[in-house]
């Protein structure tokens, strides 16, 4: 996993969203989801080139299911990002990693 | 700009078994996939048709292993979305954005997406609207979820909801399942399956998700509707072909109409899998078309 992404429990979720300066952006994955696992290299790559103006976190939702449910994810693998703790973008389901660089550089 | 022998637009196992007999028969290629490899087997759950797993193996891990096998032998994927194509002269010419990609022999495999109702679905994507169970159908734990369809994906996705829903109503058009016998018997034998016959969906209405799908009897015209938190919709696929605008010859739903070479109309320009006119969409026939094309374009180039 790469090193500039964090993983978030239920717990320290909110904590981030009040106390980031940056824009967030939440993968909800799990384990057993075959696409959540797919795009991971793809997170990853973008996480390695958006790193320092961007957070890129992830939230396992089997062991976490308060912070899904609080944002009323019912698909997974879907990112959400939050600027200045307000959600202002959601993607579900695969998507090419150019249209994910365009949604990153919109929150930027 | 250099030239290459051939390109293979989409990474499903299609375009990707293409992708390793060319690299193997140490052609210049390159794979072009928009999202990640492996297409559509990426959100199938189970799959225990494919030789070689007398046990079944997960979508997703045979994906992998496909990949995987092409990477060895020396395959190039690179992530890019074709924009169009250029057919016009001997070499083929594929439009990305900010650049062209030229090439002597094309081969199409970009799959199909599955269809949707039409009913105003879209504004609950991703909130109780999902074609795809071994994603979403975890949210869906002790609730009731409808799904419609009648063929195999729809009956085999449904058997897989039934692990998490309390309840699976499959709804069907027809009074009779187009799905293979063995999961027929297996869907009859769920309790937890609920057939609704002859049925349509027409509509569907929720708060913060899915809440109340409207199923329509065909024969009786008697509407109702049904409480349900989650809507699958499998009733068919449609190809993915927005950038081929015309540049060979398809049937009337866009399906790329192939000769026995997987050649399409245009010399050198070959379609596989999903993407192609063919009586069977497995990842048996798939494979099957990528290893011909391969081939076949490479005798083109030898010969061109």
């Amino acid at each position: 996993m790469a090193e500039n992404i964090i993983h978030l429990n239920d717990e320290d979720f909110d904590e981030l969203l009040k106390t980031s300066d940056k824009p967030i952006m939440v993968d909800f994955w799990a384990p057993w989801c075959g696409p959540c696992k797919a795009i991971g290299p793809t997170l990853e790559a973008l996480a390695g080139e958006f790193g320092d103006q961007i957070t890129f976190a992830k939230v396992n939702v089997d062991d976490n299911p308060i912070s899904p449910s609080k944002h009323n994810v019912q698909a997974i693998p879907t990112l959400i990002f939050f600027k200045d703790g307000a959600v202002v973008n959601q993607i579900t389901g695969m998507v090419a990693k150019e249209k994910l660089e365009e949604a990153i550089k919109s929150v930027l | 700009m250099s030239e290459y022998d051939l390109v293979i637009i989409g990474a499903g196992p299609a375009g990707l078994t293409a992708g390793l007999y060319a690299a193997r028969a140490r052609m210049n290629v390159l794979l072009i996939e928009k999202a990640v490899p492996g297409g559509q087997v990426l959100i199938t759950d189970w799959i225990e048709n494919y030789p070689g797993f007398p046990e079944g193996i997960s979508g997703f891990d045979l994906a992998e292993k496909i990949k995987e096998q092409a990477l060895t032998l020396g395959l190039d994927i690179e992530t890019a979305e074709v924009q169009g194509l250029d057919l016009s002269g001997k070499t083929k010419e594929i439009i990305l954005k900010g650049k062209r990609i030229k090439t002597k022999s094309l081969i199409i495999a970009s799959g199909a997406s599955p269809r949707k109702l039409g009913v105003g679905e879209d504004k609950f994507m991703g909130k109780g609207v999902s074609f795809c169970a071994t994603c979403d159908g975890p949210f869906f734990k002790d609730k009731v979820v409808l799904a419609v369809g009648g063929g195999d994906t729809a009956i085999q996705e449904s058997i897989f909801l039934t692990r998490f829903a309390k309840k699976v109503y499959i709804v069907h058009r027809r009074d009779e399942l187009r799905a293979t016998k063995i999961l027929q018997e297996r869907a009859f034998a769920n309790d937890k399956i609920e057939f609704l016959w002859d049925s349509v969906v027409t509509g569907m209405d929720g708060f913060f998700g899915v809440e109340k799908i409207n199923v329509k009897n065909l024969k009786t015209g008697k509407e109702s509707k049904i409480e349900a938190n989650g809507c699958f919709i499998w009733i068919g696929i449609l190809p993915n072909t927005e950038f081929i605008k015309g540049d060979v010859k398809t049937d009337e739903s866009g399906f790329i109409l192939v000769d026995a070479k997987m050649q399409t109309n245009v010399p050198g320009v070959f379609a596989i899998g999903d993407v192609r006119d063919t009586p069977l969409r497995q990842i048996a026939t798939a494979v099957g078309d990528g290893a011909v094309a391969a081939v076949c374009a490479e005798h083109y180039v030898e010969n061109s």
